[in-house]
């Protein structure tokens, strides 16, 4: 009896000294614990919603918004739903993302590069260019960006014109192309010469190389691309665009484009705060290219400008993009700052949605789902680009 | 061997573990056969029942005043930047007409009106903090609208001020009224029902308008100042106090026109009735108290001096036993009366030519007696 015990405690000893009991044991305890919390969360929430007398549907989401939004591309009318009040909202978020990206990536890339130049004025405008931004808070330079500068600007009464062009606190007006009855045929013509262009110049290219002589394609390709579309605007029956240009009527500018001032302080935040980092990133990465590889490339009689787009930036380019996903992942997060300037992204109508219905739970998690949604495509895009860039050993 | 047993030993602890959770996670999951089978064998389990289906609202104690009477503070969700309603003075304090109703409730509790604790919150945030108990009360020019009454799960208290919305312009935009407003862009804050009635303004008169969105009414205010919209659209209470702040509020106007009834008062969360009566009777005690005029001067020389007026008695706690049946001190009203004021000190001490200076003779904040709308159930 006695013996068996001291064996059981025996054994059981040499458990506890197991390091991979212990560590199963750990996991499992870990495991239950997130359950618990979890489930204790969820009740809460669920208890809460019980005493209140609300639930968890998406019918709200049919229900009339009563409230409009400003926007030319997509404007919502007040009796629109909320649902459709969330699509204005996204479209405005992916607006403001996707021009974004294109532009603090191209600013990025020039600072980056410029971070590095020999030009003592050019190098000394980016790094304190570079470290004002990153060394500041988003939100206060958008506050800056909009309330200093932005809405300092003259206001209508005092507007400043430029010829065709508009401008004041209420946005950037610029004369618009209306397309008319040809404009489709011209369109068709301008297609069909982008492409009659790309092929003469892949020709003349060719050509070129097989004959080691100099054969000019760009100048080749250009007749056909400007040419043919000239041609059609000349013998197509009417003008396939008129202009229209803005002008004041009662209390606002009708006709034109406009770029709201809002839209352009959120872009304009975004794409500079974002540009500071990339730019810091692209100049690591050229300047984790070994140098005698850029020495190589100058021995073999590359200019300066060829070393740095044929030889450093392809090969700095896999050490770019790791991080610059991370950047642009902020970005596209960090667009949701766009309330404190006005501009009615997702963030911004979706609050609103919330308070007008009350549906805080589920249009908060329809809010992050699709923040996340938004954030993987990047993740899955970049990583698409690293895995092309990568080296393929064989 | 000894490693191969440890192992599965390990694995189905844990799943045991698992299935434990699980199994007793399941359970509570299923109130609705718990109930049916309550129905059918009424002697069986009546502790049971009785902790599953009484409602709250035929509870004896509130759970609400509990809570608040252990934690020693209401959590008060106020404005922060509304002159004359909430607004943080640079004293760092809470000031303003909602303000002092939440220490009026304080005093009620714990006879102490510093025994509240501000929560500053925006438009947008105010409901959400109400659902998930972050606040007890929100003083904070709520309107009072069915589907919020309905749909949010908060219940209204009764109303402290009659507002209506407005639109404030620029003197010399050559705007008299909502119809010269067509295509004007207009201010508005996030998520209120300002931003619905502007919709339904405009809509009716047959104009257009294009709203600019903001978080905050100071955002809104700077955007205004600064020319970028034309209008700036608010409950005409909070228009008073926001042009007191822009740059020059001379050269601003309000315009005639009421888009809408704003009834502003508390509001607490659905599911405590008893919680809400409290709050209820501490407002009607505040305007009953103007009525009979009583003030904070003289609360305590009336209470002692045995008045005739058996409302009076019975307001001030002499007569009856109406501060125990909200689960209050017996003299609760003189406490408040003294340190807060009645409804007319209140409205005077903010809102009075001192305050933002909205008037109040003639307009619906006039008391019942001199052709307004502050009104109060009899106190019997």
């Amino acid at each position: 009896m006695l013996r068996s015990f001291q064996g059981s405690l025996k054994s059981f000893s040499r458990f506890s000294r197991d390091i991979r009991f212990l560590q199963a044991l750990a996991q499992a305890a870990f495991v239950v614990l997130v359950v618990a919390v979890g489930r204790w969360l969820l009740g809460n929430l669920l208890d809460a919603l019980d005493t209140r007398g609300l639930d968890l549907s998406f019918g709200f989401l049919s229900r009339t918004a009563g409230f409009p939004v400003a926007d030319e591309a997509l404007p919502l009318e007040r009796s629109d739903s909320y649902l459709d009040a969330y699509f204005v909202g996204l479209a405005n978020t992916l607006q403001v993302v996707v021009l974004g990206l294109i532009l603090s990536t191209a600013l990025g890339v020039f600072t980056g590069i410029s971070l590095l130049s020999s030009n003592w004025l050019l190098r000394t405008i980016s790094q304190a260019y570079v470290e004002l931004m990153r060394n500041t808070p988003l939100l206060v330079q958008l506050f800056f960006l909009y309330s200093a500068v932005i809405l300092k600007l003259p206001e209508l009464a005092d507007r400043l014109t430029l010829g065709p062009f508009i401008l004041s606190n209420r946005g950037f007006f610029t004369p618009r192309a209306v397309p008319q009855e040809s404009s489709r045929a011209w369109l068709l013509l301008a297609v069909v010469s982008a492409l009659l262009a790309l092929w003469t110049y892949r020709r003349q290219l060719d050509r070129g190389l097989r004959e080691g002589k100099e054969t000019r394609p760009a100048l080749w390709a250009a007749v056909p691309l400007f040419g043919l579309p000239l041609l059609g605007w000349l013998v197509l029956p009417g003008e396939p665009f008129t202009a229209e240009f803005p002008q004041l009527e009662g209390l606002r500018i009708v006709g034109g484009s406009r770029l709201s001032p809002e839209f352009a302080a959120i872009l304009i935040g975004l794409v500079i705060y974002t540009a500071a980092f990339i730019a810091e990133i692209v100049r690591a990465g050229i300047q984790a290219v070994p140098h005698g590889l850029r020495e190589a490339s100058l021995a073999t009689g590359l200019t300066r400008a060829q070393t740095l787009r044929l030889v450093i930036l392809p090969v700095a380019l896999r050490v770019i993009i790791p991080p610059t996903t991370n950047q642009y992942l902020n970005l596209a997060k960090n667009s949701s700052l766009a309330i404190g300037v006005g501009y009615p992204d997702l963030y911004s109508i979706s609050q609103t949605i919330f308070n007008q219905s009350g549906q805080a739970v589920q249009v908060i998690a329809m809010m992050m789902g699709t923040y996340l949604a938004l954030s993987l495509i990047i993740s899955a895009g970049m990583n698409l680009i690293n895995a092309r860039l990568k080296i393929r050993e064989r | 061997m000894l490693r191969k047993t440890s192992v599965q030993l390990t694995t189905s602890l844990a799943l045991g573990l698992l299935l434990a959770f699980a199994l007793s996670a399941c359970q509570p999951a299923e109130p609705e056969i718990r109930e049916v089978r309550v129905v059918e064998t009424q002697e069986v389990q009546v502790v049971q029942t009785q902790q599953v289906q009484v409602p709250v609202e035929f509870q004896m104690e509130s759970a609400r005043l509990q809570a608040v009477k252990d934690s020693g503070a209401v959590r008060c969700g106020v404005n922060s930047g509304v002159p004359g309603f909430g607004f943080l003075n640079d004293q760092g304090e809470f000031v303003g007409f909602d303000s002092d109703f939440c220490r009026a409730l304080a005093v009620a509790i714990f006879n102490d009106a510093t025994a509240v604790e501000f929560r500053p919150l925006t438009a947008a945030e105010r409901f959400t903090a109400l659902q998930t108990n972050e606040v007890d009360i929100l003083i904070r020019n709520t309107t009072w609208t069915l589907s919020r009454d309905v749909e949010l799960g908060t219940d209204f208290g009764p109303t402290t001020f009659y507002d209506g919305q407005g639109m404030m312009v620029r003197l010399d935009g050559g705007i008299s009224s909502l119809d010269d407003m067509d295509g004007a862009t207009v201010c508005v804050l996030a998520g209120t029902t300002t931003e619905l009635n502007l919709a339904d303004a405009f809509s009716s008169r047959g104009r257009t308008y294009e709203p600019l969105v903001f978080g905050t009414s100071d955002e809104t205010r700077v955007a205004y100042d600064e020319g970028r919209c034309d209008g700036l659209t608010s409950d005409k209470s909070q228009l008073a106090g926001l042009r007191t702040a822009l740059a020059n509020p001379a050269d601003h106007v309000i315009l005639p026109e009421t888009m809408s009834k704003e009834p502003l008062g508390p509001v607490w969360a659905q599911g405590d009735q008893q919680w809400g009566d409290v709050v209820r009777w501490v407002v009607n005690a505040i305007i009953i108290a103007e009525e009979k005029g009583i003030t904070s001067q003289n609360v305590e020389e009336i209470a002692a001096s045995d008045p005739q007026d058996p409302e009076v008695r019975r307001l001030l706690g002499i007569e009856g036993e109406f501060g125990a049946l909200l689960g209050l001190a017996p003299d609760f009203v003189v406490n408040v009366i003294r340190e807060v004021g009645n409804y007319g000190e209140i409205y005077d001490h903010h809102l009075g030519p001192a305050g933002t200076d909205i008037p109040r003779e003639g307009s619906l904040n006039a008391l019942w007696t001199q052709g307004g709308l502050i009104y109060a159930p009899p106190w019997r």
